[in-house]
């Protein structure tokens, strides 16, 4: 017998005194996707978030472009990678500090990446109570490598794109999963707590996570 | 493609380090293990300080959750779900994976995990491995049986680094490290460092940031190279084929994502029925784990998505014991297990004498119930487990997954006496009882018994109680618990004197 008929039969021998369905099935009253109430969706996220030592700024949503370039000269930020699908008018920006802009195009090796100082990415949900920001690398993300190797990660969340907790993230997610596509789920930047339980912040992924909250 | 064909063998003439000689599983009785321990004063300091500081987060964060009972009542009811219908999860987790363009394997044992893991990277050609930190590997001794391959495997979660470095075993399923103190790291950094790769800063000191970022330095260049990952997984999807690996450093994210080949190796009790799912125990783990609202990062993967990440994915699905524990209808519900550590930091045995005296990679409440149940009662650490416990009943009140501990240990514990009567071998406990039977059965015996116990009772009037040092076997009883002089008169006796006529 092979592994996988010898596993299922093992399984189906231990589980032979236990029907299939009689009164013992444990019954499910867990009510699914259901909000956590708040009064202040977006001003939560962006507390929880800057908890985590994230930076978060709070801009207008036409001010998206402006406030990128305004990070990027704050912190003299000589690179830069770009996912294929990011907004234009936020790449203009970019272009206009004249920050070298590295292109994903063809995709850069992890070396290549390595070298580059900062990603610019959009992100597809954000969760309030817990100060998470998902990204499910559509176009305006990138592939996962690209906000894993640089330092410096910059992530525009729109208004529309917090909710209050995770049971309301994971519904909105399904359909990228569905869609075959990865999800990462960021809580600040890395962290640990290994040596003596003292927290370091900025392991291996960037080591400075800069949100800009858009309303 | 990766840039070296052959790595540097140290001087014990190996890739990577290696670990301390011997099987967990030859360990000796916990008791005797214990004792060991407990003579580490800087362990248990550690560790106590350690867990305090943890039960104290997941407390707060605990607090903040007001459907926190209803979460772990859906969590429970969802796992109790999946375990009754083990089979067919199995089967739909399998379809979703392969739709998705993983390619699935199965284990029955470790010896066979190993060796599916073994050929496949063998097939790649990788002289090394990057490997996430996951329990179901350790329990396999995934590491050794590449190292035999001649493949290194490289540990990339700090603690676990830390712990290989040292030629030491985790000693907690979070925490790998907590036994250890910053002094002891810098210098295991220093000393090890330069055998297997880039060397840590000569100038090293013993600021935790300082040793987080050699270890940065360390593994950056090992990441940059990689070209197979293996990692374990937290949760695995059945109706989307999603695995979804928990952490905080962002080594997870390097394993996941830059080699070309992924290999997760996951027990098969990690099934949770549908993406949905998540909603429940994505609440439940960080807050019972490390006290945080949300883990820094969470990775969800699907198979292979073209033009992100491994595009050759490989799922091992391991039973190892696990149908075992299904198989005991009490003892099933510790396969809920979603690896919080929460029973561990809470345990007054566990917090006092640490992980290493269980002989498992499983420590703590959790591991003296799942250890005995998957592997079975033969070994004497397997038969001294269930009586690592007070009964103190702190354990199930903070498990995520309501894991019912009392109830699973003394039911083992049962388990243990029935194996012991089974046995062959003489034990004491079984031969006093049967002893004690021999006496009961005839009044005349009962006699005897009670005038010897008179005789006894005469002889040491004096005193209160045996003291700890009684010769052998009675010393086992008296090192650690109170045993009273008998009585020197017997009820009968007394009865006789006072009541029956001369
Ligand atoms: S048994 Fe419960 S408390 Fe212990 S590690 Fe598992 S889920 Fe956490």
């Amino acid at each position: 017998m092979n592994a996988r008929d010898q596993i299922m039969t093992r399984i189906r021998s231990a589980l032979k005194h236990t029907p299939d369905q009689d009164e013992d099935e444990p019954i499910l009253t867990w009510q699914y996707g259901q909000p956590t109430s708040m009064t202040d969706v977006v001003g939560c996220f962006i507390e929880r978030c800057a908890d985590y030592k994230a930076e978060v700024t709070e801009v207008d949503a036409d001010q998206i472009p402006h406030a990128i370039a305004a990070t990027i000269k704050k912190l003299g930020i000589t690179s830069v990678v770009l996912p294929p699908g990011l907004d234009p008018a936020w790449r203009a920006a970019i272009e206009q500090t004249g920050t070298t802009i590295c292109e994903d195009d063809s995709p850069m090796q992890a070396h290549e990446l390595d070298a580059v100082a900062s990603a610019v990415t959009a992100a597809a949900v954000a969760i309030a109570e817990t100060g998470t920001i998902v990204l499910d690398h559509a176009a305006n993300q990138g592939r996962r490598a690209l906000t894993l190797i640089p330092d410096i990660h910059i992530c525009v969340v729109l208004a529309s794109q917090v909710v209050s907790d995770v049971p309301e993230a994971v519904a909105r997610l399904r359909p990228s999963v569905d869609a075959g596509r990865p999800l990462t789920w960021i809580s600040g930047p890395s962290a640990t707590s290994d040596i003596e339980l003292k927290r370091v912040e900025g392991v291996h992924g960037p080591r400075l996570l800069i949100v800009i909250v858009a309303r | 493609m990766s840039q070296l064909t052959t790595l540097p063998r140290d001087t014990d003439g190996r890739l990577t380090p290696a670990p301390p000689p011997g099987e967990l599983i030859d360990m000796p009785r916990f008791p005797i293990n214990a004792r060991h321990e407990l003579a580490n004063t800087d362990q248990r300091n550690n560790l106590q300080a350690a867990t305090a500081t943890i039960r104290a987060k997941r407390a707060l964060r605990v607090s903040e959750v007001p459907q926190w009972e209803d979460l772990r009542q859906a969590a429970k009811t969802i796992k109790d779900q999946v375990d009754r219908h083990l089979d067919s999860y199995l089967l739909q987790a399998e379809q979703s994976l392969t739709k998705a363009g993983a390619i699935v394997h199965w284990a029955r044992d470790a010896t066979e995990a190993n060796q599916i893991v073994v050929d496949l990277v063998k097939a790649t050609g990788a002289p090394e491995v990057v490997k996430v930190k996951s329990m179901v590997t350790q329990e396999t001794e995934l590491n050794e049986a590449l190292e035999q391959a001649g493949i290194a495997a490289w540990e990339t979660d700090l603690a676990e680094l830390i712990v290989q470095l040292g030629h030491d075993r985790p000693s907690h399923v979070l925490v790998p490290a907590i036994h250890k103190n910053r002094s002891q790291i810098k210098d295991i950094f220093l000393t090890e460092m330069g055998q297997y790769g880039t060397p840590a800063p000569a100038d090293l000191t013993d600021d935790p940031s300082a040793l987080t970022s050699a270890a940065r330095t360390h593994l950056r260049n090992k990441f940059m190279r990689s070209t197979v990952g293996i990692s374990g997984g937290n949760f695995l999807v059945a109706d989307t084929g999603t695995l979804v690996v928990v952490e905080s450093e962002g080594n997870g994210r390097m394993c996941l994502t830059l080699p070309q080949t992924l290999i997760s190796v996951v027990g098969i009790e990690k099934i949770v029925p549908r993406f949905e799912d998540l909603e429940v125990f994505m609440r439940l783990l960080p807050r019972s784990s490390t006290g945080e609202r949300m883990n820094p990062y969470t990775s969800m993967w699907t198979g292979v998505t073209p033009g992100d990440g491994p595009q050759n994915v490989h799922v091992v699905l391991v039973d190892n014991g696990r149908t075992s524990v299904l198989a005991d209808p009490i003892g099933r519900q510790t396969l809920r297990c979603i690896r919080c550590s929460a029973c561990m930091n809470t345990c007054p045995v566990y917090t006092l004498v640490g992980g290493h005296a269980y002989g498992s990679v499983y420590p703590g409440p959790i591991g003296i119930c799942l250890s005995p149940l998957m592997r079975g009662l033969d070994s004497p650490i397997d038969q001294s487990l269930p009586y690592a416990c007070t009964l103190c009943g702190a354990c199930p009140d903070v498990c995520p997954v309501k894991i019912d501990f009392p109830e699973v240990i003394i039911h083992l514990r049962h388990e243990v006496a029935e194996h012991k009567i089974r046995d062959t071998k003489p034990h004491l406990e079984t031969t006093a009882i049967a002893a004690a039977g021999w006496f009961f059965a005839k009044g005349r015996r009962f006699t005897v018994m009670t005038w010897l116990s008179g005789l006894v009772g005469r002889v040491f009037k004096a005193k209160k109680q045996f003291g700890a040092h009684m010769p052998w076997p009675a010393r086992l009883w008296t090192s650690a618990r109170d045993l009273p002089i008998p009585a020197a008169e017997s009820f009968r006796e007394w009865w006789r004197r006072n009541h029956e006529r001369p």
